[in-house]
């Protein structure tokens, strides 16, 4: 990772590691939330309260968001072919979810030198929830949120009311990101959320998977099972979020939780609750297992590929991911283009241009999560050897092969089923 | 009195009532009504006064009920037993120091709530700086572990109550005319008798002062559990959050909440009532 | 010691000793009494107390000064050094945080004083429709969980359609703050002597004259201390701030939002700048109040003793 210097020279210690500035991949862990949705544990509290928009006069009653149904069907192609390039884009996105050098951000600067669109970039997503809470009384109106570009993760349930239950989303339209067809990795290619990538377009992706510290634990680690084994009783960390928690419950059982039924989930909780009553799980944690895995508190934990790869890169170059035999999640974080966007074509341009294996790899060196970008590795593999080289950011093709994409939620009763099933095992 | 003379008061008061009727009043109405709605959130809500919601949200969470009222109880009495003989001290042999001392007791109000929790959960991890040399030494097992159990969150919540706890009883037990417990002496009372009999009434109001600012603080926290608790340790806080942001179930997350107000405000008022109601008066003046 | 005859008004009786009482300097001989181990019992109860208090503060502090080469706080002491003291403002986020913090607190503390005191003087002074209403509500205010109060302000912000963000936050906080200025300031009122405001109005000062020159110099120091309080619980307050803040991040949000990864040595520094300038806040102010004290003392003194001399 190459890092510009900074003027003054931190102090060197005679035998301890250097100091330096903070490594802007730090920053992004530090302040970056993954696609939780319980995004209750970092201060964005509105979370998908905001579903529930609407007037509560003298408490008649909370309208729901369900968009009206009905109509003629829209000719999306005309639409397209009517757009023009306007010359500017408002592009929203996470914190640190960009290459950045001293405040700048050169795939960006980039990209205007060579469309001379003006790209005005704001990080105000701090959580998916939350941001859909802000933008949907917009959309609703039928008014633009003042974005061209969002992103938000694919299979969390705000994405999915966003653009599958609402269809506040516009159609992509696949003649003006031929790039996306020429270089996507096939694992970009492969969303179940939204196959043939109707309205989304891949950002990053990371995976989750099993870490563990080899110095505690005294044998290797392959199989999700070892999550269940009774050596590591007070020992094991599990994830709070419950998509994740019931997830690799499902993949415990040797079923594809995209395709699970309820019958499903309720054998993966019976499952989960049994490692729970053996008194193996030390807590169910937000992603602060990371610290527990690198204090020794924890010897085994449900990861996210990212982390871990920090976790290595400063100070606990001991810590493994591994991806279980079992087969580990894959989540993605999307491009979309909501409604009533009013660059839509400058989006697109926004959107060919960062499936350039070039530039893909600016922004892959810098935020170290998958990209979606392919033909990228040879490059980073020459200009930045550790990203390059490292199966955290470039899954080997076994790996890709045993990624695993969520259950996609078919409407809410869905979603408040698997919460009622798997809720009580953190909760209780 | 003019009219003018009349209106002073409501012109005294109306920015503040205005402000605490809106900002607080209404919300804390709306809560109950919601959760006397069914629905939801795609299809939206309506207030169909569904009194079964309650039910149902007490029947599924009360062990998470049962539980916060435990911690809360356990915490309030434990600040108790470790402050009043603090308070107590300070009051009537601080002498020249009583400020000083009563200073550094509120020193924890200057550094932040979750900086502190931190520092706790740094210094109580498994081989940290206090467990990992009791293990070195000896006197614990290497399995022993204070992180993740009850015992931590409740640690951690009597930990922030101290400085609350003591500060009303300090000012209850400064009121008190030494006079009164020399005459006490005097007509051959002993110490244990002064003041079971004369100081612990006396300051029966900083007690019940502090035990409102810490149960019901204490009862609804979640952060302790957050940082320092494990499997087993959720607080109905946490369960209230998760309701209201995670399953957007707006009628049993309002339900809870207004459970959680309704009992606090009954345990407050019962306690009040075995001390006399002039101790809410005088408690909260 | 004989007891005296007649009963000796209280300002001529000695001063315990002990007690705060004493203003002069001069000092009083005390005999020593030999103390049992059970005396003992209460101050080393009261320390070990204090130790326990300030562990977490001095390992904030202590720890500000680590070495911390991976920018995570860890518990291995790495050495000493002040270069997070001297790159304090590096995470930008972090620093925005703090200011955020720092504005609404000077704002809800700012606005809460202007609203409440008014309020407090209606309380303590006046009769009104309603005034037991308030009663109640200030003290429900007062002993609400904050999960209760901070939920159902998002609530209701959800429903007008607000966004969330820092006036939402400021508006959060006035509504805790006020109820507290209220108690204290109602408090300091209702405590005051009566004669002074009467014999300001017998001689001749309307009731905003008497306010302005009389009665508040002599409830400032209840404002300033309901200012105080309202202050630091703004500055502290997560819970009710986390469901209200929306996108936006104060200080305590941030760093609870960092607890996940690792604390960067900046929170710890941050913590203890705060810690060591409230501290010297209360310092100052315990050093201009000796300084005014002794200066009333004095001239009391002074115009005693003019009295006697004329006499």
């Amino acid at each position: 990772m190459h890092r510009a210097e900074e003027d003054n020279t931190p102090p060197t210690p005679d035998q301890s590691p250097e100091l330096t500035p903070i490594d802007p991949a730090l920053l992004r862990g530090l302040t970056e939330r993954r696609h939780t949705r319980r995004s209750f544990l970092r201060g964005a509290g509105a979370g998908g309260g905001a579903l529930a928009m609407g007037a509560l006069l003298s408490a008649c009653g909370i309208q729901g968001t369900e968009a009206a149904k009905g109509g003629p069907a829209f000719d999306w192609t005309a639409w397209w072919s009517r757009q023009k390039k306007h010359g500017v884009l408002n592009f929203a996105n996470w914190p640190l979810y960009i290459d950045t050098d001293h405040g700048k951000h050169p795939s960006l600067e980039q990209f205007t030198a060579k469309t001379g669109i003006k790209v005005n970039y704001y990080e105000v997503i701090q959580d998916n929830a939350p941001f859909y809470a802000q933008i949907s009384p917009t959309l609703r109106a039928g008014q633009s949120i003042g974005y061209d570009i969002i992103v938000m993760t694919n299979n969390d349930w705000t994405t999915i009311e966003l653009f599958r239950i609402n269809n506040w989303a516009t159609p992509l339209e696949h003649g003006l990101i031929p790039n996306f067809f020429i270089n996507a990795t096939p694992l970009a290619r492969n969303q179940s959320v939204d196959p043939g990538n109707e309205f989304t377009i891949p950002w990053q992706s990371g995976f989750t998977g099993i870490a563990y510290d080899p110095t505690k634990i005294g044998r290797e680690i392959k199989s999700v099972h070892d999550l269940w084994d009774p050596a590591f009783k007070g020992h094991v960390g599990m994830m709070s979020d419950n998509t994740e928690l019931g997830s690799l419950g499902l993949l415990a059982l040797g079923i594809d939780p995209a395709t699970s039924t309820e019958a499903d989930w309720k054998k993966a909780a019976t499952l989960l609750q049994k490692q729970r009553d053996q008194g193996l799980v030390r807590q169910y944690y937000d992603q602060s297992y990371i610290k527990a895995l690198e204090s020794g508190d924890v010897w085994i934990t449900q990861a996210w590929s990212g982390d871990i790869f920090q976790a290595n890169n400063s100070g606990y170059p001991h810590l493994k991911f591994i991806v279980p035999d079992e087969g580990m999640m894959v989540w993605t974080d999307v491009m979309m283009v909501p409604r009533h966007a009013q660059n839509p074509v400058d989006a697109l341009m926004w959107m060919n241009f960062y499936y350039q294996p070039k530039i893909g790899a600016m922004v892959a060196d810098w935020v170290n999560y998958v990209t979606p970008v392919g033909n990228t590795q040879a490059i980073l593999k020459k200009s930045d050897p550790t990203v390059g080289n490292s199966p955290l950011v470039f899954p080997t093709k076994a790996m890709a092969a045993q990624a695993k994409q969520y259950y996609a939620y078919q409407n809410y009763d869905e979603f408040n089923t698997w919460n009622n099933i798997f809720n009580p095992i953190i909760q209780s | 009195m003019t009219w003018r003379q009349r209106l002073v008061p409501y012109m005294l008061g109306l920015p503040s009532a205005f402000w605490l009727t809106v900002f607080f009043a209404i919300p804390m109405v709306s809560v109950l009504s919601v959760s006397l709605m069914t629905g939801n959130p795609e299809t939206g809500f309506n207030l169909t006064w569904h009194f079964g919601t309650f039910w149902n949200a007490l029947t599924t969470y009360k062990t998470q009920f049962v539980r916060s009222f435990e911690y809360g109880a356990i915490s309030t009495l434990a600040a108790v037993a470790i402050g009043y003989p603090m308070a107590y001290f300070i009051a009537f042999r601080g002498g020249r120091h009583k400020s000083t001392l009563l200073f550094i007791i509120l020193l924890p109000f200057l550094v932040s709530y979750v900086i502190r929790m931190l520092s706790w959960n740094f210094l109580l991890a498994d081989q940290g700086a206090i467990l990992g040399t009791l293990k070195n030494i000896g006197i614990l097992p290497q399995s022993a572990r204070v992180l993740s159990t009850p015992f931590a969150v409740v640690t951690g919540l009597t930990y922030d109550a101290i400085p609350y706890m003591v500060l009303p009883i300090f000012v209850a037990l400064e009121k008190i005319d030494p006079r009164v417990i020399r005459a006490a002496n005097d007509l051959y009372a002993n110490p244990r008798v002064a003041f079971t009999r004369i100081v612990l009434p006396l300051s029966s109001a900083g007690i019940f002062a502090g035990f409102l600012l810490v149960f019901v603080t204490n009862v609804g926290d979640y952060v302790a559990a957050t940082i320092l608790g494990g499997p087993g340790t959720t607080m109905i806080g946490n369960v209230i959050e998760t309701s209201y942001l995670q399953d957007l179930n707006y009628p049993v997350a309002a339900a809870l909440s207004s459970i959680l107000m309704i009992v606090l405000l009954l345990v407050i008022f019962l306690y009040a009532r075995t001390f006399g109601t002039d101790a809410v008066q005088e408690a909260v003046v | 010691m004989s007891r005296p005859l007649a009963p000796v008004p209280e300002f001529l009786e000695p001063p315990e000793p002990g007690s705060d009482a004493q203003a002069r300097p001069r000092k009083v001989k005390r005999v020593r009494k030999r103390h049992g181990p059970s005396h003992y019992i209460l101050p080393a109860w009261t320390g070990l107390v204090i130790l326990w208090t300030i562990v977490p503060i001095l390992v904030m502090v202590v720890y500000s000064f680590n070495k911390a080469p991976n920018q995570r706080e860890t518990f291995h002491w790495y050495g000493f050094t002040t270069y997070w003291y001297q790159h304090v403002f590096q995470i930008p986020d972090l620093t925005q945080a703090l200011v955020n913090s720092l504005l609404v607190a000077s704002a809800s503390t700012t606005i809460a004083t202007l609203i409440g005191v008014p309020m407090a003087m209606a309380l303590a002074r006046h009769r009104f429709l309603g005034r037991s209403a308030v009663d109640a509500t200030v003290f429900v205010d007062i002993a609400a969980p904050s999960v209760v109060v901070g939920a159902s302000l998002l609530a209701l912000f959800l429903t007008l359609n607000v966004n969330r963000g820092l006036i939402t936050i400021i508006i959060a906080h006035v509504a805790f703050n006020v109820a507290f200025v209220i108690i204290v300031v109602r408090a300091r009122i209702v405590g005051l002597d009566r004669s002074i405001e009467r014999a300001a109005a017998d001689l001749g000062a309307g009731p905003w004259t008497t306010f302005q020159k009389v009665l508040f110099p002599l409830i400032l120091p209840g404002i300033l201390a309901g200012a105080m309080l309202c202050f630091a619980m703004s500055i502290d307050d997560f819970i009710i701030t986390e469901f209200v803040a929306g996108q936006t991040l104060t200080f305590p949000l941030w760093v609870y939002g960092s607890v996940k990864v690792g604390i960067p040595p900046q929170v710890f520094v941050m913590g203890t700048m705060i810690f060591v300038f409230g501290i010297a806040l209360a310092l100052v102010n315990t050093y201009v109040a000796r300084r005014t004290a002794k200066a009333e003392a004095a001239s009391m003194r002074i115009a005693a003793a003019a009295a006697a001399a004329e006499a």
